[in-house]
């Protein structure tokens, strides 16, 4: 018989205004095995926690229950104090009265006899608790960042600055991300290209981090300080090695129409190319879809040309598997296709773009080399109308149900450089709210309003209509003045919605890692947690995980940096105890907990058993990885006979809290 | 290939060559078109409100009298297709709406779901095929410029309708492709054209009409073309000397060479 | 809730609680200058109950029901549904018809085609 003690935390009022707290001491008092039952303001406070180890020492406890907030809050905390006083951690049990009782209850009687029945089921657990030790594994001292945008860059020389080695895995032939296509950036518009290209310079050249550029993760195995993950290099045809950059295949390149997607399909590039100047590696690509050598055969100018004799039409994928301990995803964003909005002639007007278009339009690297006219005709547009919140905010029928949250600071941005680079220039803001929460936004926008003369109007566009003289009918709600609009622009700026990247949805699905609705990552706990994955040993970083301007992604990209530190630091670590364990006597090796255990841990041994009259017996039986399984009980529920069971949380000791909870 | 066809009332009246054109196009593609016997008046407009049931039973009973026969039911005037279809779509997604009417017309079977409702342009493309069209025309309309007209009714709500992309519509402009002309894109081919109101305020539907008509010829429109009557009714009072406005069916007619055919 | 905004809300099935105020329906409809309240303002004000003023209201005969405002709205609230509950509201009273046979006659002329008197009808008249 175990030796229980039960503590009864009042939370201040948060539980004892609506739970009789005495009542329920005392009555857990009479259960069998409680040796001590009592009550304290705050259980959690030095001196409850203190009240709880003088106990298990005075009473020689075995075990304990403590009825207090939910085990997600405090349950670490108790383990500790028992620990520190001598008594197994996994002994503890918590009867959550507070989320469970109190918080959700007014009627003090009946919280109180709920508190009591939940106490009691607690009590019927512990009886048949057993103490557990928790194992060990190694930790890997390498860290994989999934894309090299400004996220996976700034995590990347984080950790590398801390002195782990770091690979950054980039699907496009270079890093940088979506910020080398912008052109200034909020809210102090330093050039997105003066800033950034540094830290990819600092990337390339840091002995600690390893660029796969023109890579795709493939197959991610392994757990938390082991992963192993298999990276596809995507065959360039260009040997990284010997292509020193210098660019003359790209000019030589016979094949000149291909749509530049850096610069948004606004002008051409050769089938060989290197994405931008400042491109990290310098090394050119060839986009196997356009090169004429590749699809017929007949061509081979770049070969001839290239001086390095970089140029390898043979080249193949090739994979290679590497070990980590910690896993970044940063694998960042892309604005929504506009199909589904065509009242804006998206794709019916050459003069209606979206904002990251405009980015490259107004850049000095972009098609017009930064003077900004109208794709169309190639003039100068005098009137330019912005439509905010373009597939945002919307019914889950139409479009995206989230504020992308960066629109309504880009828009300012490219409101005020166009008045102060064109002050003939007209520039109308079509907003349903003006969202600028963050240091410096507010004034930013303001500025646009007061000092630069942009007119911020509060209404939707309801259609864009071109007309015969090239211009942009633009038919608007002035909410505030109760008027219907028509004004007649040279240009429509869309501020797209912007989605998770489409890589994002398979990459989850190796992980393991949990996603919203949207496709972004969710976090271990949006508020306390907000850089972790839910799955131990993956890490967030940037807009995977859901709207965020460069100012706030660097700050997460720093603590997502600042966690995998925290992890490769140690040297090994303490696997969850509670895992799932097999009894190999009742297996009858059917694969049903294999085929539902979604972390790989469960894998099937042939085992040979001692049969009547001496003779032995092959059978084929589950076998746990403890070190994988992340005890989440799919197994248990999924074994027809029985056999499998999670330690601390066995089928018998819920039985008994469900038998006495119904007593 | 056979459908069983609901003309409507202004297609046996005041457009009787929308229907006249469509029956000698779908005999020359090898269409048979049985019209349906009885028929009813669709009310021209669809209500929405949710407890409107007798409105909508001239629909339910052209359903039934097509599923009847095994068939889908081809419509061709705008506004009724528009009924028909999303009288349709209603005994579909409403189990309320499905057994008030089944309960109001208790004597006859319910309609089962099985007749589709297509329009004309969606048998053109999807039965017939802009390219087999395309070659059975003898008379393409070649260098002529046509502007299709679309209006309300033949596109939304998009997601009922389904024919088309409500925002940015092809079928018609496949088939003036089709029947060898070269479409007119302008953004007013989904713009009303100000329907009823004419009846009661003249000078707005003009108004209405007369935009449309401006963007269309702007863009260089030798025709506008329409499956709906009213708009027809419209656009026509609006129509400056560069754009006539016709019936969709009339241009097919002509491009098969069959049009002097069954002239009354 | 008042019992007139509970009908209308049922009957239009409409969700005004899911406006989110853009403005975006006023911002299409073809019918905006002939309108005393215009489609935002439907929503907004069946939100606040205000039936009455708009069951007065000739706006309800300006709408042409050519569904620019259901199709576009970003929110699916469909505003011309409003407008066609309240419609309903106001032509089943007794007496209430906006388009009386009698009128008819002078309102025709030799193209007019049949669907424009059955629409009309519909719309105006029960």
């Amino acid at each position: 018989m175990q030796r229980i003690g039960v503590f009864v935390c009042h939370c201040g009022t948060n539980i004892a205004a609506t739970v009789d707290v005495r009542a329920v001491a005392e009555a857990l008092q009479h259960e069998p095995g409680v040796v001590i039952s009592t009550e304290y303001q705050y259980m959690c406070s030095e001196a409850g926690q203190n009240l709880i180890k003088d106990a298990i020492r005075d009473h020689a406890l075995t075990g304990i229950v403590i009825c207090s907030c939910s085990p997600r809050m405090h349950e670490a905390t108790f383990r500790k104090t028992a620990a520190a006083a001598g008594l197994n951690p996994y002994m503890v049990e918590i009867a959550n009265i507070r989320e469970q009782v109190s918080w959700i209850h007014k009627d003090i009687p009946a919280a109180t006899e709920k508190a009591i029945v939940l106490g009691r089921a607690a009590i019927a657990k512990v009886h048949l608790n057993a103490p557990l030790k928790a194992g060990e594994s190694p930790v890997v001292k390498r860290a994989l960042v999934i894309g090299g945008g400004i996220a996976g860059i700034q995590t990347a020389l984080d950790i590398a600055d801390a002195g782990f080695e770091v690979d950054i895995v980039e699907k496009e032939p270079t890093i940088g991300g979506k910020m080398t296509q912008l052109d200034k950036t909020f809210p102090t518009l330093d050039c997105a290209a003066c800033i950034l290209t540094p830290k990819m310079v600092d990337c390339a050249q840091h002995e600690k981090i390893n660029i796969y550029s023109y890579s795709e993760v493939s197959e991610v195995k392994g757990f938390v300080g082991n992963f192993r993950v298999t990276i596809k290099k995507k065959a360039r045809y260009v040997d990284e090695l010997k292509c020193t950059g210098c660019g003359l295949c790209t000019e030589k390149c016979p094949q000149k129409k291909v749509p530049n997607a850096f610069n948004l399909g606004l002008d051409n590039r050769r089938a060989v190319y290197i994405p931008f100047a400042q491109a990290v590696p310098k090394v050119a690509t060839i986009d196997a879809d356009y090169c004429t050598m590749l699809k017929t055969g007949k061509c081979g100018v770049c070969a001839k040309v290239c001086t390095a004799g970089a140029i390898d039409y043979q080249q193949k994928d090739t994979f290679v598997e590497r070990e980590y301990g910690a896993i970044v995803v940063a694998t960042g964003f892309n604005p929504i296709k506009l199909d589904a909005y065509e009242e804006y002639a998206y794709s019916q007007s050459k003069d209606v773009i979206t904002s990251l278009e405009l980015e490259r339009l107004m850049n000095a690297a972009g098609p017009n080399g930064g003077t900004l006219l109208r794709p169309s005709d190639k003039t100068h547009p005098h009137t330019i109308v912005f439509v905010q919140c373009v597939g945002s905010r919307c019914d889950d029928s139409k479009g995206k149900s989230y504020c992308s949250k960066i629109c309504c600071m880009y828009t300012a941005k490219h409101a005020m450089l166009i008045r102060e680079k064109y002050p003939d220039t007209e520039v109308y803001v079509f907003y349903i709210d003006v969202r600028t929460p963050g240091k410096n936004f507010d004034e930013f926008y303001r500025r646009a309003v007061e000092e630069y003369g942009v007119h911020y109007i509060k209404g939707m566009v309801g259609k864009v209509l071109p007309e015969p003289d090239g211009t942009l009918t633009v038919r608007a709600s002035d909410l505030l003045s109760n008027e219907q609009l028509r004004i007649k622009a040279d240009l429509v700026v869309l501020a797209a919605a912007i989605e998770p990247d489409k890589s994002a949805r398979p990459l989850a699905t190796m992980l393991t890692a949990s996603m919203d609705t949207n496709d972004f990552f969710t976090e271990a706990h949006p508020k306390l947690r907000p850089v972790e994955s839910p799955t131990a040993g993956i890490f967030l970083s940037g807009a995977c995980q859901g709207p965020k301007d460069i100012p706030e992604t660097v700050s997460q990209a720093g603590a997502a940096a600042a966690k995998v530190i925290g992890l490769l630091a140690k040297d090994k670590l303490t696997c969850n105890p509670c895992v799932a364990k097999s009894d190999e006597l009742l297996c009858n090796g059917c694969s049903s907990c294999e085929k539902v255990c979604p972390y790989g841990a469960i894998t099937y041994v042939d085992k040979e058993f001692r049969g009547p009259n001496r003779t032995t017996l092959l059978r084929r039986v589950a076998s746990v990885n403890e070190a994988v399984c992340q005890g989440c009980g799919a197994c248990t529920v999924a074994c027809p006979s029985g056999a499998m069971d999670l330690k601390g949380f066995t089928n018998s000791q819920i039985m008994a809290e469900v038998d006495a909870i119904c007593k | 290939m056979k459908y069983s066809y609901y003309p409507g009332c202004t297609l046996k009246n005041k457009a009787k060559a929308l229907d006249r054109y469509a029956r000698l196009s779908a005999e020359a593609l090898g269409i048979t078109l049985e019209e349906i016997a009885e028929w009813q008046c669709c009310g021209g407009a669809y209500t929405a409100a949710g407890d409107e049931i007798a409105t909508k039973l001239p629909s339910v009973r052209a359903l039934k009298a097509a599923e009847a026969e095994g068939q889908d039911l081809v419509t061709l005037c705008s506004a009724c297709h528009n009924v028909i279809k999303r009288v349709r779509n209603d005994l579909m997604t409403n189990e309320e709406f499905a057994a008030k009417v089944n309960r109001y017309m208790a004597d006859e079977a319910p309609f089962a779901g099985q007749t589709k409702v297509v329009h004309f342009l969606e048998l053109l493309r999807d039965t017939v095929g802009f390219d087999t069209l395309k070659a059975r025309v003898v008379h393409p309309y070649t260098g002529k410029k046509i502007a299709a007209y679309y209006g309300c009714l033949l596109l939304r709500p998009g997601k009922v309708l389904a024919m088309d992309d409500p925002e940015n519509p092809k079928i018609m402009e496949d088939f003036i492709r089709a029947i060898g002309g070269e479409p007119v894109i302008y953004p007013y081919r989904n713009e009303c054209c100000g329907a009823y109101i004419t009846l009661e305020d003249k000078a707005s539907a003009l108004q209405k009409s007369a935009e449309i008509m401006a963007s269309a010829s702007g863009f260089g429109a030798d025709y506008v073309i329409t499956a709906c009557p009213l708009c027809l009714y419209n656009l026509n009072a609006a129509s400056c000397e560069s754009a006539g406005v016709l019936y969709f069916t009339e241009l097919l007619a002509k491009a098969l060479g069959v049009d002097e055919k069954g002239e009354e | 809730m008042d019992a007139r905004k509970e009908e209308i809300l049922r009957r239009s099935g409409v969700n005004v609680r899911k406006c989110m105020k853009c403005g975006k329906c006023s911002g299409t409809c073809p019918a905006y200058d002939e309108m005393e309240y215009h489609p935002h303002e439907f929503v907004a004000m069946v939100e606040k109950g205000e039936i009455d003023a708009l069951m007065q209201s000739p706006s309800l005969f300006k709408c042409l029901s050519c569904m620019a405002c259901i199709e576009r709205c970003p929110r699916d609230v469909a505003p011309g549904k409003l407008v066609e509950a309240i419609r309903l509201e106001v032509i089943r009273q007794q007496g209430m018809n906006h388009l009386k046979a009698d009128a008819i006659p002078a309102l025709l002329d030799d193209d007019l085609p049949q669907q424009a008197l059955m629409t009309a009808f519909r719309k105006y008249s029960k």
